[in-house]
């Protein structure tokens, strides 16, 4: 992935922004930002963020790549829609958000222990063993996700949820042992593997 | 017509006005003490039929005065349009009934109300005369337009679209002006995002295949003398040769110059080829003829380039420039244009602080920018470092750091600056210290200051100024008018502007001043008083030659003569009145409005005597905001004390301080004085009328001290014509300072 990085980079030497335009999804929106502040102003988590939304895309205008595509910003969107909603140049504002998480993902640059990256990934492979997300699992592998004493903890304070969940029928302990699953899961896998591989050629194609 | 004089008084009784009041007192009023040799009533005066008995009467029965009693002298006059009589209006509906309660307490204070403004309608009446064109008048249907830039051209060609002869005078040795020498302009029709052609070649072919154009080149104006449809013009060559012109009215349109910032450090200007204003570098582009622009210094391509905006504009630094050009951010995305159609991988960065692009064309041009990939970066520069490369340092304002750029090309957007010649009032003629001591805002660099148009008047050799060296006229109101009648400013020594605005600006001058010389050719005013033919006579054997006249008239209509007596040009005159107002010996006075005109009204009123506690307020009001406000008032139902008596004055400019202390002897309690807003945003129609009246009004107080009068009996307003609840408060204001202040004890 960092070969990936450098190749863009030298790729892209100058222009930080036509290395988005090309490789982000909606990248091309990002010149067309007039820095009003809208939507660093509607953003409701706007405050605990590394960086607005105005912000990141003057950054990506300023060719500041490393700050960019490492920032954590792009990763705490709710995808609430609040920018998208107000931007008076139109900007698919979330849409960019995730196209830049994507890009740094696909980089190696998202910052370490980044809890959504990380979330991220548990639901990801989580989804692709069996094509149905298995709760229990998904719960577990994130309480766990910082070690054997701190998923303990972490059971414990939420052992209340747990129980409420099983007994409204929401969970299922059998669910431990292997889990349900759709019927062709081999197919998805091709299938997504497939997808990856055109993705992939592209991004290489680009760099 | 008989020069025997006939009154006649009409009285409409429609309108409630007949319900209201008691027709047949009012009538007799008029006949007995009004002394209107006859008086008729109509239920409709505006109907066709109360129109046709009034006509009938000035045909037949030799009518030469006639009263009106009805509605306000704003409403019907197309009904009431009897030029070849003296006519008076006494509003009775707008005036009386309409801002009275119709209740029968306040029927006796309400018919008092109207029977005085019967009086005072055939008071004026007695002393007017009709007014009669002076005679001097000559038409004359050529234009003068000085400047041949964008606007010059402009209004030649819209001048001669019309049918007028043009005379250019250009200084330079081509027409074209500033545009000449850019390569493409801002563009005016939708999609707006391509820059346009300036238009400059054909504008200049079509005035050479103009039959009524006349060019003037390497030329410039010597000597103005005259007045509007009578303008005499030497115009000189560079040769030495001159040529005397007449005209019915000029147009100057001599644009701008731009601002130097060679006196700011900071941006390296003196000290790098490479460092350009914005109008050098459209010469480069221009050079370049479509090819890659070479920098200036050893000719390198221009692979980078940096737009620094606002440079020496909206500062409150001495030596810069207060204001904003307004376009310079356009321009700049023109500019920037320039390079990234030529090659799209050239970095263009312009740094600004506030980016205002406006109009049309504005936010569509920005986005095309955006689109073309120029970078806008929000920023304060604060060096530009000379060398081989360019170093820009910049705080970028929206990432909150000291940063760099590296550039082969720093282009600064520096404003445009009037070059309208020197102001006539540069001095002020009334030395007001307190408000020269209160503005300590600094002085703008003023272009230099050869004069232009060489008037030959008395009060100066150019067009007065109102800021920063923009010529004088109501930007909203009455745009190319300047305070020198039949000589119209337009375009960017108005106010700063792009080219499409200066060419709309042009067109609208270039109409105004066919008006004019239209107006002048019939002995009419122009704006704000079209039309009307009377116009200031001096009583030359009472005059003391005081000169007040002559300095105070707006518009430099008074010239004086070799003993100093005044000498009057009748079409430069607005007929204001303001040196009627100014005159302490009372010799200027207009056939149909004079001191004496006013006094008989004031006089007229019947002011009761002490015991009756009915006091009287005296209104002045401006006939151009403060009459209509009220009129307004009084459809709107807004009440007026019912001791008010409102006369409506020209100006308050022409308001004779006799009226006042005349009025204060008869008995009057209360006086107010209404006029519109003066100072920089002034909403005066005459410029200058309302400030003066404000100046003059500063010593009413010694009169009322000498006659031991408490000095809030007088007060002075500015009202708009918006001010509908406002001016009748005032008024009832009054009322209840009188109250507190107990009755005038010159009542007898």
């Amino acid at each position: 992935m960092s070969d990936l990085n450098s190749a863009m980079t030298e790729r892209y030497h100058n222009s930080f922004l036509k290395e988005v335009e090309a490789n982000v999804e909606e990248g091309e929106w990002v010149k067309m930002c007039m820095q009003c502040g809208v939507c660093a102003g509607s953003c409701p988590l706007g405050n605990a963020w590394e960086h607005t939304p105005q912000k990141l895309f003057m950054m990506i205008r300023a060719g500041k790549r490393e700050a960019v595509l490492s920032s954590d910003a792009m990763w705490m969107c709710t995808s609430c829609y609040n920018c998208i909603a107000r931007c008076p140049r139109g900007l698919p504002i979330t849409h960019i958000m995730h196209g830049l998480a994507h890009y740094a993902k696909r980089l190696g640059l998202v910052p370490k222990n980044q809890p959504t990256a990380q979330f991220s990934q548990i639901f990801w492979d989580n989804l692709m063993k069996k094509g149905r997300v298995n709760e229990l699992k998904l719960g577990l592998a994130i309480y766990f996700k910082d070690g054997f004493g701190q998923g303990i903890k972490n059971a414990l304070a939420n052992k209340q949820l747990g129980q409420n969940m099983m007994k409204a029928k929401r969970m299922n302990a059998m669910e431990f042992f292997g889990g349900h699953s759709i019927k062709d899961t081999g197919g998805l896998q091709k299938m997504i593997k497939k997808a990856q591989e055109i993705e992939d050629a592209k991004i290489q194609g680009n760099s | 017509m008989s020069d025997e004089k006939k009154f006649a008084g009409y009285i409409c009784t429609g309108c409630g006005i007949g319900e209201r009041l008691d027709s047949s007192q009012l009538e007799m009023i008029a006949t007995r003490e009004g002394k209107m040799q006859s008086c008729k009533q109509h239920e409709m005066l505006c109907s066709s039929e109360g129109v046709q008995m009034i006509r009938d009467d000035i045909s037949s029965e030799g009518a030469s005065h006639i009263m009106i009693a009805a509605c306000s002298r704003r409403a019907k006059v197309e009904a009431f349009n009897f030029p070849e009589v003296a006519m008076t209006r006494a509003n009775l509906r707008e005036g009386v009934i309409w801002v009275r309660p119709d209740a029968p307490e306040h029927q006796e204070t309400t018919q008092e109300m109207a029977d005085d403004y019967i009086r005072m309608a055939c008071a004026e009446l007695r002393s007017l005369k009709l007014p009669h064109a002076s005679g001097e008048q000559s038409l004359n249907k050529t234009i003068l337009v000085v400047g041949g830039g964008i606007t010059g051209m402009t209004a030649a060609l819209e001048s001669a679209a019309a049918g007028y002869p043009v005379h250019i005078v250009e200084k330079q040795g081509a027409l074209g002006g500033q545009a000449a020498g850019y390569a493409k302009a801002i563009p005016t029709r939708s999609p707006y995002k391509e820059p346009r052609d300036t238009g400059v070649a054909e504008m200049i072919a079509a005035i050479e295949a103009s039959g009524l154009i006349t060019v003037h080149l390497n030329s410039t104006v010597a000597k103005t003398a005259g007045a509007p449809g009578r303008f005499n013009v030497d115009i000189a060559t560079e040769s030495g040769a001159v040529s005397n012109e007449t005209f019915g009215a000029i147009i100057q349109a001599t644009g701008f110059k731009l601002y130097d910032p060679s006196n700011l450090q900071q941006y390296g200007y003196s000290s790098s080829p490479d460092i350009v204003t914005n109008a050098e570098l459209e010469k480069l582009v221009k050079a370049a003829a479509g090819g890659p622009v070479k920098r200036p210094s050893d000719g390198k391509e221009v692979k980078a380039v940096a737009f620094v905006q606002n440079v020496g504009q909206s500062s409150s630094e001495e030596g810069q420039l207060s204001y904003h050009s307004g376009i310079g951010d356009l321009i700049a995305i023109k500019q920037a244009m320039y390079f990234k159609d030529q090659n799209s991988d050239c970095d263009t960065t312009i740094l600004f602080n506030n980016l205002r692009t406006p109009g049309a064309a504005g936010e569509d041009f920005y986005r095309a920018g955006q689109e073309k990939m120029i970078t806008f970066s929000k920023a304060q520069v604060s060096e530009v470092v000379p060398g081989d490369s360019l170093e820009v340092k910049f705080q970028d304002l929206i990432l909150d750091e000291e940063t760099s750029m590296q550039a082969d090309l720093v282009v600064l957007d520096v404003g445009m600056m009037p070059n309208s010649g020197p102001d006539p009032y540069a001095v002020p003629i009334v030395i007001d210290e307190k408000a020269e001591a209160a503005s300590e805002t600094p002085r703008a660099p003023t272009v230099t200051v050869d004069s232009i148009l060489n008037l030959d008047y008395r009060q100066g050799t150019d067009l007065p100024h109102l800021k920063n060296g923009f010529t004088d006229s109501h930007f909203i109101c009455f745009p190319y008018e300047t305070r020198r009648t039949g000589i119209y400013a337009a375009g960017p020594l108005r106010r700063p502007m792009d080219m499409r605005q200066a060419q709309d600006d042009a067109a609208g001058a270039a109409m105004k001043a066919i008006q004019a010389a239209e107006n002048a050719g019939k002995g009419m005013a122009a704006h704000p008083r079209a039309g009307d033919l009377s116009f200031p006579s001096f009583r030359m054997d009472g005059c003391t030659q005081c000169k007040r006249c002559t300095v105070e008239c707006p518009f430099g209509a008074i010239n004086e003569d070799e003993k100093g007596y005044p000498l009057f040009n009748e079409s430069r005159c607005r007929r204001c009145g303001t040196c009627m107002g100014a005159c302490p010996v009372r010799v200027i006075s207009f056939e149909n409005y004079s001191v004496e005109s006013v006094n008989q009204q004031i006089k007229n009123v019947e002011v009761p005597e002490e015991f009756d506690e009915k006091p009287r307020i005296l209104v002045l009001a401006c006939e151009n905001d403060a009459y209509p406000a009220l009129d307004q008032a009084g459809m709107n139902g807004v009440e007026i004390n019912p001791w008010a008596r409102v006369i409506p004055v020209r100006c308050l400019g022409s308001v004779s301080l006799s009226w006042i202390t005349d009025s204060l002897n008869s008995g009057y309690d209360g006086i107010v004085l209404m006029g519109c807003a003066k100072g920089d945003d002034y909403q005066c129609h005459f410029v200058r009328g309302s400030a003066m009246a404000h100046e003059r009004m500063d010593k009413v107080g010694d009169t009322l001290s000498s006659l031991n009068l408490e000095p809030e009996r007088v007060v002075v307003y500015e009202v708009a014509i918006t001010d509908i609840e406002r001016a009748p408060k005032l008024i009832n204001d009054m009322a209840e300072t009188v109250e507190k202040i107990g009755l005038s004890p010159f009542k007898f």
